[in-house]
C-alpha cells in the first residue's frame, strides 16, 4: 500500500486515490493537429525511476495531484496540486 | 516413538482437561495444548499421509513451519483443511481428521504410490502433459484431458468444503509509531525500549502466548511478561500473524479471533484482517530449525530438535523415550540435556570433530562425533537408525542403534520473509550457513534471531538497538548504537544438508509436504533446470502449505553442489506474501453477499416498493424493474407498462441519473468544449442533449444540460458514467484548462427525479403544479423552476426518452415521496401506470435511443448515428481524433435496428449477426439491446452492423446465439422503429 501525503487531507492510503496518468504531458489546444493529439494521447515514456504522474483524491478532497513517484520503489518525492494557482497558494504557505 | 505427558513439566493447565476427537475417537488434552501436543500426549504417531507417495507422516515441528501435521478441522460447512496441528489451539469438542488417506491415515490404499514412485518423480505433471514415454499414448492436452480427473482426485491436500463459508470475517485498521513483529527476547526488549521512549507500540505475536523461544524454557512466566508490557501501554496482538509487509511500512496481519474457541459468540468474527500503518517496523520474527536429508527421514517420529524441547517445557510432553539427536551445530545440546533430565535416553550424533562439552555429555549422554544419520528403519514408526561416518567424500554405514525418535538440527534459517516482501534479497552467510536479511533503505529494523543472532543476551541487545534504530530513522533522535554481530555459538556450525545413500533411488526428503526428494532435485538438474526459480516450479519444491520453510535450504545447497557453485551464487527463491496461508474469507471480510458492494437507493425507494416494484441492480443502484399486477410475469408486466405509456401516461423513477452543477463565469465556454454538440448559444431555461467524447474521439457519455442562468448549468449523465464524468470534469478544470473560472459539484444525491411520459403527461403535470399555464406553454426541451401545488419548489423539464410527450420533474430529495404521491394520484386518474427499467428499455429501443449497452467505449459518434449532432464550427474534446482514418472507415459497424423475419422469433442481447453462408467468428455485427415491441407486436432489437443499414437492404442476415444455442433470420431496419419523425413528443 502506497501512502500519499495529500496536501489537503494528510497522509492517506493509495486506495483512496485513482491514478490519472503521465503528468508531464502537455495536452495540445483543442484545435491542434491530429498529429499533436496522437502524440499526446498514445505515446508514453516507460520510465524506470522517478516520473511525474497525476492522481485524483477520489475518496477524499477530490483534488487532482501531481506526484513524483519512483516506478521502481514507489518512493514518492513530492506531491502538489495540479492546478498552478493552487500550487502557488501552497508554496506561499511554506 | 512413544510420546507421553510427564509430571512437573509444561505450562498447560492440568486442572482443566479438554476432550477432542481425532479420526472419530475421543481423546483428552489440557487447556493450553496445541492439537499437536495433545496428539503426541496421546501417543498418536501418524497424523497424515504425504502428497504423492501416501507415506505416513507425523508431527515434525512445533510451529508454523510444520510439514507433517496437516489436518482437517471440523466438518460440513466448517470443514477447514490443511490446518497445522502445531499451531491449532485445542478446544473442547474439537474434531480433527488426518488427510490424504483412504480409508484412514493408519491404513491408506494410496500407499501403493510409494511403490510406483518412479512414475511420480520431479516434473511428473509436466511430463504427463507431454505424453508418457515409451508409449506416447497421446501428447499435450489430449492426454491431460484423459488423466485430469484421476490426477485431480489424487492431488491436493485435504478437501475444501464446497458449502458457503458460514463464518464472519472482519477488516480492521490501525496506526502506530512502531510495529514489532515477534515477542521473543528481542521483540520484547525492543517493545520495552520503544515504549520507554514514549513511542506508540504494537507488538504482534502469531502464537497464543508471548515469549517466542522462551516458551521452550523450563521456567518462563508468560503472565508476568504480559502484564509488564501492558503496564507500558504496549498494544499486544497475539494469535496474529504479520503475513505481508507492503510499501510505506504498511503491514498486513491476520488475527485468529475464535479459531480456538469451542463456543463462538456470533458477534465475533472468526478472523480479523488487519491493515496497520506504522512509522517504523521492527522485525523480530526469529529463525526456524532445518532438518537433514537422509534415507527415510520422514518416518513418524522424526522432528526438529528444538520442537522436542518446546513439547517438553511448554506442553509437558516427552516426545520419545529413546531419542537420537543428529546435529551440525551447538543449539541441540541444551535440548539433549533437557530431554535427558526429563527421563529420556539420549544419544547425540554430531557431524563435527570433537568439541568441548559439559561433563554430562561424557557421563550421561553419549555423543558420537563425525557421525551422521544414514537411514531410518521402520515405516510407520522408527525402529532403529543406521549411522554413518564420512570417509573420503562418501558416507559409510558404521552402526545401527535402537531408538523411537530421531531429532534433527541441520542449522537455523532466519525468517527473512517480511523483508524479502519488500524486494530486499537475503544474502548467504557462510559462517552461520544461513540466509541473512538483506539491506533496506526503508524504515525497517531487523532484530534477534531473524538477523542470525543465536545468543539470547545478544538478542536482547539487538532488540534495544532496533528500538534506537527506529527512533533515529523516524528522525526523533541521533543516538549511537550498534547491532550485535550475527552468530553466537561457541563452536562453528558445519555444513550438513544431505547424507547421500548409496542406493540409487533413496527416499531422502527435502520437501515433506510435496514429497520432493534429493533425487528429484538431481533429476531436475539432469533435465536442465538450473535456476532455483525453475527448479522450484518443476519439482514443486517449497510450493506446498509450508512454502519450504523447513527444506528449501537443503535443495539450494544440492543445486549449488550440482552446478558447482556457491550457495550465495545460487541464491534463494523470492518470498511473497502471505507468510502463512490466509482464508479467502478473511480477504473478503464483510464484503460478501449483499455487502459485496455498496448499495444505493433512490429517495423514493420505499415508495416504489410500497407500490409493488420489483427491483433490479443498475450499477450500484436499486431501480424499479417492473410493477407486476397479480400473477403477471416480467414480460406481461413490462408490455402492459410500455403500452400504457404510449396510450396514456406512466411515471418512472429516474433519480439514479448523475447530476452535476456547473457554475462560474466560464461555464458556457467549459460546457461548449466538453460536448460535441453546439452549446454556446443555448438559451436560459432551455436544455439540450449532448454527447461527450474522450480525447481519442470515442463516445464517453451522453446526457442533457440545462442552462439555469447566464453562468450556471445542471448537467445530467447516465447512471453508469456519473462518477467517471465527474472525475473527468474535475481533471479538465484542474489540470488542463486551469484558466477557466468554473466550479463543478456533484448534486446527484440532492435531486430526486421522476419521468412522466405519455400523451396524458401534460394533463397530469398541469394538475400538480401551482401555475398550469407554465406547463401549457413549456416548449420541447424547455424547463421551468416552479412549485408543486403544495408549494414545494421543483424543476420541470419537457424532455422525452420514450418518444412520447414527456416531462421530468426534479425535486429536492427529501420531498420525493410527497411528489410521488401527488403525481401518482393524478396518473391514476388517466388509468396510467408506474413503469420500471424494463418498460423504459422497451420504449427507448423502439425509438432507437442508445444507452450504455450501445455506448460501450468502442463506439464513435458516427457509429451511433449521431454524427450530425456534432458541431462543425467549434473544437471540443475529441474533435481532432474523431476524424482519424480508422474511425471513419465505411467498414465500421453502425447503429441499426433488427427485426426477425419470422415475427414469432425472439433473440437475445449479445446475438452475433452473420451473413447467411458465413456463420462464424465475429460475424458482421451484433445485437446490443432487445425487447418485445408492444406497438409492433413482435421482437425488435438495436445493435451494430458493418456498413450500416444501406449495405444490408433486402439481405437476410442470420442471428447466431451460440450461448443460448439459437439461430434466427434477421432483417436490418432503421433504429428509429416508431414515429421516426418524432411527432409524438412534439405535440
Ligand atoms: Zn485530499
Amino acid at each position: 500500500m502506497i501512502r500519499i501525503k495529500c496536501p489537503y487531507c494528510g497522509e492517506r492510503d493509495h486506495s483512496e486515490f485513482t491514478y490519472g496518468g503521465d503528468a508531464s504531458i502537455r495536452y495540445p489546444a483543442l484545435d491542434a493537429s491530429r498529429e499533436d493529439w496522437t502524440q499526446a494521447i498514445f505515446f508514453r515514456e516507460n520510465i524506470r525511476g522517478f516520473q511525474k504522474e497525476t492522481w485524483h483524491h477520489l475518496n477524499g478532497c477530490r483534488m487532482w495531484l501531481e506526484i513524483e513517484r519512483s516506478t521502481v520503489t514507489h518512493e514518492i518525492k513530492s506531491v502538489k496540486p495540479c492546478h498552478p494557482d493552487l500550487q502557488k497558494i501552497m508554496d506561499s504557505k511554506k | 516413538m512413544t510420546s507421553f505427558r510427564i509430571k512437573n513439566y509444561g505450562k498447560v493447565n492440568r486442572k482443566k482437561a479438554i476432550s477432542f476427537k481425532w479420526e472419530n475417537k475421543k481423546y483428552y488434552g489440557y487447556e493450553g495444548d496445541s492439537l499437536a501436543s495433545a496428539l503426541l500426549a496421546n501417543n498418536i504417531k501418524i497424523v497424515g499421509r504425504s502428497f504423492k507417495y501416501h507415506r505416513p507422516r507425523g508431527i515434525m515441528s512445533c510451529g508454523v513451519e510444520e510439514s507433517g501435521g496437516l489436518v482437517t478441522i471440523g466438518s460440513y460447512d466448517k470443514r477447514d483443511p490443511n490446518v497445522r496441528a502445531t499451531t491449532q489451539e485445542l478446544y473442547q469438542g474439537l474434531t480433527a481428521y488426518g488427510q490424504n488417506a483412504f480409508p484412514n491415515v493408519n491404513f491408506d490404499l494410496g500407499e501403493i504410490n510409494n511403490y510406483l514412485s518412479r512414475f511420480f518423480a520431479a516434473g511428473f505433471y509436466y511430463k504427463t502433459f507431454m505424453g508418457i514415454p515409451p508409449f506416447e499414448w497421446g501428447t499435450g492436452t489430449s492426454i491431460w484431458m484423459v488423466f485430469e480427473k484421476f490426477i485431480r482426485k489424487a492431488a491436493g491436500m485435504g478437501k475444501l468444503s464446497t458449502l458457503p463459508d458460514p463464518d464472519n470475517y472482519e477488516h480492521a485498521h490501525d496506526f502506530c509509531d512502531v510495529l514489532i513483529v515477534g515477542s521473543g527476547p528481542a521483540g520484547i526488549a525492543a517493545a520495552k525500549e520503544a515504549a520507554d521512549k514514549k513511542l506508540d507500540v504494537i507488538l504482534v505475536e502469531q502464537d497464543s502466548l508471548l515469549g517466542g523461544d522462551q516458551l521452550g524454557d523450563r521456567v518462563f512466566n508468560v503472565d508476568e511478561v504480559y502484564s509488564e508490557l501492558k503496564n507500558l501501554n504496549i498494544r499486544i496482538l497475539s494469535k496474529t500473524t504479520a503475513f505481508g509487509l507492503y510499501d510505506n511500512c504498511v503491514m498486513g496481519l491476520l488475527e485468529k479471533v475464535t479459531d480456538h474457541k469451542a463456543e463462538v459468540n456470533d458477534s465475533l468474527p472468526r478472523q480479523r484482517f488487519w491493515t496497520i500503518r506504522a512509522k517504523h517496523i521492527i522485525i523480530g520474527s526469529g529463525s526456524l530449525e532445518r532438518h537433514i536429508a537422509f534415507n527415510n527421514n520422514d518416518v513418524p517420529g522424526v522432528m526438529t530438535v528444538n520442537a522436542s524441547k518446546h513439547y517438553l517445557n511448554r506442553y509437558g510432553v516427552l516426545t520419545g523415550k529413546n531419542i537420537v539427536i543428529s546435529t551440525n551445530n551447538d543449539s541441540a545440546y541444551k535440548t539433549a540435556e533437557s530431554l535427558y533430565n526429563a527421563g529420556a535416553k539420549v544419544t547425540v550424533l554430531d557431524v563435527r570433530q570433537d568439541i568441548s562439552l559439559p561433563p554430562i555429555f561424557k557421563d550421561k549422554i553419549p555423543v558420537r562425533f563425525q557421525t551422521v544419520p544414514y537411514n531410518i528403519n521402520g515405516s510407520r514408526k522408527i525402529k532403529s537408525i543406521d549411522l554413518a561416518t564420512i570417509t573420503d567424500s562418501s558416507y559409510k554405514k558404521i552402526d545401527t542403534i535402537i531408538c523411537d525418535q530421531v531429532l534433527l538440527s541441520g542449522g537455523w534459517s532466519p525468517v527473512v520473509h517480511l523483508l524479502s516482501h519488500r524486494g530486499s534479497s537475503p544474502t548467504w552467510n557462510i559462517d552461520n550457513l544461513c540466509f541473512l536479511p538483506g539491506n533496506t533503505k526503508e524504515n525497517i529494523s531487523i532484530i534477534g534471531a531473524a538477523r542470525g543472532i543465536w545468543n539470547r543476551e545478544e538478542c536482547i541487545k539487538s532488540g534495544i538497538a532496533g528500538a534506537l534504530d527506529a527512533m533515529n530513522k523516524m528522525g526523533l533522535t541521533k543516538t549511537n548504537y550498534f547491532f550485535p554481530k550475527e552468530g553466537g555459538w561457541k563452536n562453528p556450525i558445519h555444513p550438513l544438508y544431505e547424507v547421500k545413500h548409496k542406493k540409487l533411488i533413496s527416499k531422502s526428503f527435502v520437501d515433506y509436504q510435496h514429497d520432493v526428494t534429493t533425487d528429484d532435485i538431481r533429476l531436475a538438474h539432469r533435465e536442465g533446470f538450473e535456476s532455483v526459480e525453475h527448479l522450484k516450479r518443476y519439482t514443486t519444491l517449497g510450493m506446498a502449505n509450508d512454502q519450504g520453510k523447513m527444506g528449501n535450504i537443503i535443495a539450494i545447497s544440492l543445486m549449488a553442489d550440482l552446478l558447482d557453485k556457491k550457495i550465495s551464487e545460487v541464491g534463494t527463491t523470492v518470498f511473497r506474501p502471505p507468510y502463512t496461508p490466509i482464508a479467502i474469507g478473511a480477504l473478503a471480510g464483510r464484503h460478501v453477499g449483499k455487502h459485496f458492494r455498496p448499495l444505493r437507493v433512490t429517495p423514493m425507494h420505499q415508495w416504489n416498493l410500497d407500490n409493488g416494484a420489483v427491483m433490479i441492480e443498475a450499477g450500484l443502484y436499486q431501480r424499479p424493474w417492473y410493477f407486476p399486477k397479480k400473477n403477471e410475469t416480467l414480460t406481461d408486466s413490462y408490455i402492459r407498462e410500455a403500452t400504457i405509456v404510449r396510450k396514456s401516461v406512466g411515471m418512472c423513477d429516474v433519480t439514479s441519473l448523475g447530476k452535476i452543477s456547473i457554475q462560474g463565469i466560464d461555464s458556457t465556454e467549459f460546457i461548449n468544449r466538453i460536448y460535441a454538440n453546439p452549446f454556446a448559444k443555448l438559451p436560459i431555461n432551455k436544455t439540450r442533449y449532448g454527447i461527450m467524447l474522450r480525447d481519442d474521439g470515442i463516445v464517453m457519455d451522453d446526457g442533457t444540460s440545462w442552462r439555469l442562468s447566464e453562468n450556471e448549468y445542471l448537467m445530467t449523465t447516465s447512471t453508469a458514467q456519473a462518477g467517471k464524468v465527474m472525475s473527468w470534469l474535475e481533471e479538465l478544470l484542474q489540470t488542463r484548462w486551469t484558466d477557466l473560472k468554473v466550479n463543478v459539484t456533484s448534486v446527484s444525491e440532492q435531486w430526486a427525479a421522476v419521468a412522466i411520459s405519455g400523451p396524458k403527461s401534460r394533463d397530469v403535470i398541469k394538475s400538480c403544479v401551482e401555475n398550469s399555464i407554465l406547463i401549457e406553454n413549456l416548449p420541447f426541451m424547455g424547463f421551468v423552476s416552479t412549485k408543486l401545488i403544495d408549494g414545494i419548489p421543483c424543476r420541470i423539464v419537457r424532455i422525452s426518452f420514450s418518444g412520447e410527450l414527456g416531462y421530468e420533474i426534479y425535486i429536492e430529495s427529501d420531498y420525493a415521496n410527497t411528489m410521488m404521491n401527488l403525481l401518482w394520484r393524478e396518473v391514476k386518474k388517466f388509468n396510467g401506470c408506474l413503469y420500471g427499467l424494463e418498460a423504459l428499455g422497451a420504449l427507448r429501443v423502439e425509438k432507437g435511443h442508445v444507452t450504455g449497452a450501445e455506448l460501450d467505449g468502442r463506439v464513435t459518434i458516427e457509429d451511433a448515428g449521431l454524427g450530425k449532432m456534432a458541431s462543425s464550427k467549434k473544437s471540443y474534446v475529441g474533435s481532432a481524433m474523431r476524424k482519424r482514418g480508422v474511425l471513419n472507415s465505411l467498414e465500421r459497424e453502425q447503429l441499426v435496428g433488427f427485426f426477425p423475419i419470422n415475427k414469432k422469433h425472439t433473440f437475445g442481447a449479445g446475438t452475433i449477426v452473420c451473413e447467411k453462408n458465413s456463420i462464424k467468428g465475429f460475424g458482421v455485427g451484433r445485437i446490443t439491446s432487445v425487447t418485445h415491441s408492444p406497438e409492433l407486436g413482435h421482437w425488435i432489437g438495436i445493435g451494430f452492423v458493418k456498413g450500416g443499414k444501406e449495405r444490408w437492404k433486402n439481405i437476410t442476415l442470420i442471428g447466431s446465439d451460440p450461448v443460448r444455442n439459437k439461430q434466427m433470420e434477421l432483417k436490418v431496419v432503421s433504429p428509429h422503429m416508431i414515429d421516426p419523425e418524432g411527432k409524438r413528443m412534439h405535440v
